[in-house]
């Protein structure tokens, strides 16, 4: 669960660390009117999206086919105005919040497609004498979570592991003693901090690391965090990931999420607990486990077909779930054949294929349909497939699927 | 005895009077499990099936019927805390079932158990199975065939997917362990190839990875220099998107890290015979040990 800046400053503002002041807003007029309540002559308009690259990002219905191109290839030096602003006046405010605004904002994340802009963050200006990196998330290969800084704020945390990786500092931290200011203290010591800044840094980090815990994060992200020429040590920017396996007690971060980005298959996929994510080919899966669905998109693409989705029907692919799985991916206008690959474990092959049936049927599927059953009862499902009178192809295994899936697309 | 887990297993259950518990209980004892307590705060004294008794606390299990193995379905809200109760039990060997576990809630356990004797397999994990002896989990028994052939994956169906491939090449195996999805579990694949490796009744070994972390090349990087059996080695993921979680909690490729590719070439360098369609696992086996 994605959130996007201005949600994830107020988690970082509720829990102690400083950030620039800031408003979010909805229209061009709301944008202007923040900005005149913030005060001051130097603002920040931030496109509010859940893309990372915004300042470098182009919108689409401003930029040429080549800027967005070179955009999405992460160029350099692109020309034209991106998703984060500087503004030197209201009138800049203005016209930076409404080319923004209902708008769509290309990304090297977002892929061509964009995403459009529906909330803008405006902040006070910042007077930055330096800028370093913070970041809390789990180091997987030590089971910690870990405090990850670098004295090279402003670049990607990637690039700074590639070529300077003994710019990145560590502090693991011990569950049962929590992050340590000894261990604030040493990082920020390295940073070569000194006086007010040095203070203030280790309060952003004891900060960090409670907001992290406090809202389940599974990725927080401060790039840049920057020292005033006061020491003052603010976060200003933010990029939190919350852990969905922490949303039964997050409701209030469920609540402000923003599924808006979410292609609107999945968010439907969503509601029957369906683990699904859009892809762009042509052949629609539907699997029961996770393992085995990116197994089964590997193979159909092994056999030279694209995979239009990942889809976990779940170990009981239960019939209603069934049903949903295939009115979406036959909404899905790029798909051309649909290919089912089920272990049957528990859950026999002959009570699956009855399921699969009926939901054809219920459906009024029309896609040409590949199955194939595995496990218990696995003649008994197939025997029901072939005389259901429905035009199903069965398959004897995943390879076999696979090709037949592939050679339905080559035929329509 | 293969490994981990044969017919010297006492096992008690964790959430056994839940659904899935009591579901999957019913299973294990039909299979021949030997399980021989459950764990349910507020229903000790009851019995299970007629047969099993349920008791208070783990502690209470473990001093009543000298259990050296517990498989927990608790739900995920209450997970790590029943492992940590577990531990604390002094129960050696830990499979925990339940999906959807907080990672937080687990760095913790994790580190309860740090020092201490015991092994936790999963979380998010179909569980393990010894052909024939032992089956702790969700797997479908009658798939297994006794045998010589070990199985290691994060993932449940896929499992099956491979079990199933080597029982119909005539391949049985010794020991099927699922290790689980989520990114921190208690045993990881360097884990299970080092058992597999040590253990006289295997002879060889299915490795399946999938992509996010860095798990599988860290075994990859341990196996180059000390596996002596072959390995045979298979990546999901191939086609996942990056930045996207596919079903797994540990599924993600981040950051350019965690590839299938980078996995698939860590597998090639340590000399595992990698197989790139997962149709050919069990064929490749067979190849591999010259049947």
């Amino acid at each position: 669960m994605k959130l996007h800046e201005y949600q994830a400053k107020d988690l970082l503002r509720a829990n102690g660390v400083k950030v620039p002041p800031g408003i979010a807003a909805t229209t061009t007029a709301d944008a202007v009117a923040a900005a005149q309540e913030l005060g001051g002559n130097f603002w920040v308009v931030k496109a509010q999206v859940h893309a990372g690259g915004r300042g470098k990002g182009r919108f689409k219905e401003i930029e040429n086919d080549d800027v967005l191109g070179r955009v999405l290839r992460g160029e350099a030096d692109v020309p034209g105005k991106g998703g984060v602003q500087l503004c030197r006046s209201i009138d800049d405010v203005q016209a930076a919040a409404s080319m923004m605004l209902g708008n769509t904002l290309v990304t090297k994340q977002t892929g061509s497609d964009g995403v459009t802009v529906k909330t803008v963050l405006v902040t006070t200006g910042a007077d930055i004498e330096r800028e370093i990196y913070a970041a809390v998330l789990l180091d997987r290969q030590k089971s910690q979570l870990v405090l990850m800084v670098s004295a090279e704020g402003g670049t990607e945390i990637e690039e700074v592991a590639e070529e300077n990786p003994d710019a990145i500092l560590k502090a693991h931290i011990d569950p049962a003693t929590g992050l340590g200011d000894w261990q604030c203290r040493q990082l920020a010591f390295k940073l070569g901090l000194t006086g007010a800044a040095f203070k203030d840094a280790c309060r952003l980090f004891k900060g960090l690391y409670k907001t992290y815990l406090a809202a389940d994060c599974s990725m927080l992200e401060i790039n840049p965090v920057i020292i005033t020429s006061e020491g003052e040590v603010i976060a200003l920017d933010a990029k939190v990931d919350i852990d969905d396996n922490a949303a039964f007690r997050q409701k209030d971060i469920a609540a402000i999420h923003d599924s808006g980005e979410m292609d609107p298959s999945e968010v439907e996929a969503a509601e029957y607990n369906l683990n699904f994510i859009k892809l762009d080919g042509n052949i629609g899966c539907m699997v029961n486990g996770a393992g085995l669905a990116m197994a089964t998109m590997d193979i159909i693409k092994l056999y030279g077909g694209e995979p239009a989705n990942f889809l976990d029907v779940g170990g009981g692919a239960k019939v209603d779930q069934v049903k949903a799985a295939f009115k979406i991916i036959s909404a899905d206008p790029n798909v051309q054949a649909v290919m089912v690959n089920i272990f049957g474990g528990i859950m026999k092959c002959d009570v699956i294929a009855e399921g699969v049936i009926a939901a054809v049927k219920d459906v009024g599927l029309e896609l040409p349909l590949v199955v194939r059953l595995a496990g218990t009862n696995v003649e008994l499902g197939k025997t029901l497939l072939e005389e259901s009178g429905l035009p199903i192809l069965t398959a004897d295994s995943m390879a076999d699927a696979a090709k037949k899936a592939v050679d339905a697309t080559q035929g329509a | 005895m293969a490994v981990l887990v044969d017919n010297n297993t006492r096992l008690i259950c964790q959430g056994i009077t839940g659904g899935a518990g009591s579901f999957h209980c019913g299973q294990m004892m039909e299979y021949g499990t030997n399980l021989v307590g459950g764990v349910t705060p507020g229903k000790g004294g009851q019995t299970f099936n007629g047969s099993v008794p349920i008791f208070n606390t783990v502690e209470e299990a473990k001093s009543a019927t000298d259990a050296n193995a517990s498989v927990i379905f608790v739900p995920p809200p209450f997970a790590a805390d029943a492992i940590c109760e577990a531990v604390d039990a002094g129960i050696q060997l830990i499979i925990v079932i339940t999906e959807g576990i907080p990672a937080n809630d687990m760095a913790k356990a994790w580190a309860y158990m740090q020092g201490k004797d015991v092994r936790m397999i999963g979380p998010n994990c179909p569980g393990i199975i010894t052909p024939g002896q032992c089956k702790i989990g969700i797997m479908p028994g009658h798939i297994h065939t006794p045998g010589r052939v070990g199985v290691v994956s994060r993932s449940g169906t896929l499992t099956y997917e491979a079990v199933g491939q080597l029982s119909a090449v005539g391949l049985g195996q010794s020991t099927c362990i699922g290790i689980g999805g989520d990114p921190i579990i208690g045993t990881n694949h360097t884990d299970a190839l080092k058992l597999f490796n040590e253990d006289p009744d295997t002879d060889a070994v299915i490795m399946i990875g999938e992509i996010g972390g860095s798990a599988e090349e860290e075994a990859c990087a341990w196996a180059k220099d000390n596996m002596t059996k072959p390995v045979v080695g298979f990546i999901a993921g191939a086609t996942a998107p990056p930045g996207r979680r596919m079903g797994h909690a540990g599924a993600i490729i981040s950051g350019g890290q965690g590839t299938a590719e980078a996995k698939f070439q860590a597998m090639e360098a340590a000399g595992i015979h990698v197989v790139r369609s997962p149709s050919d696992m069990g064929t490749k086996m067979k190849e591999v040990l010259g049947l």
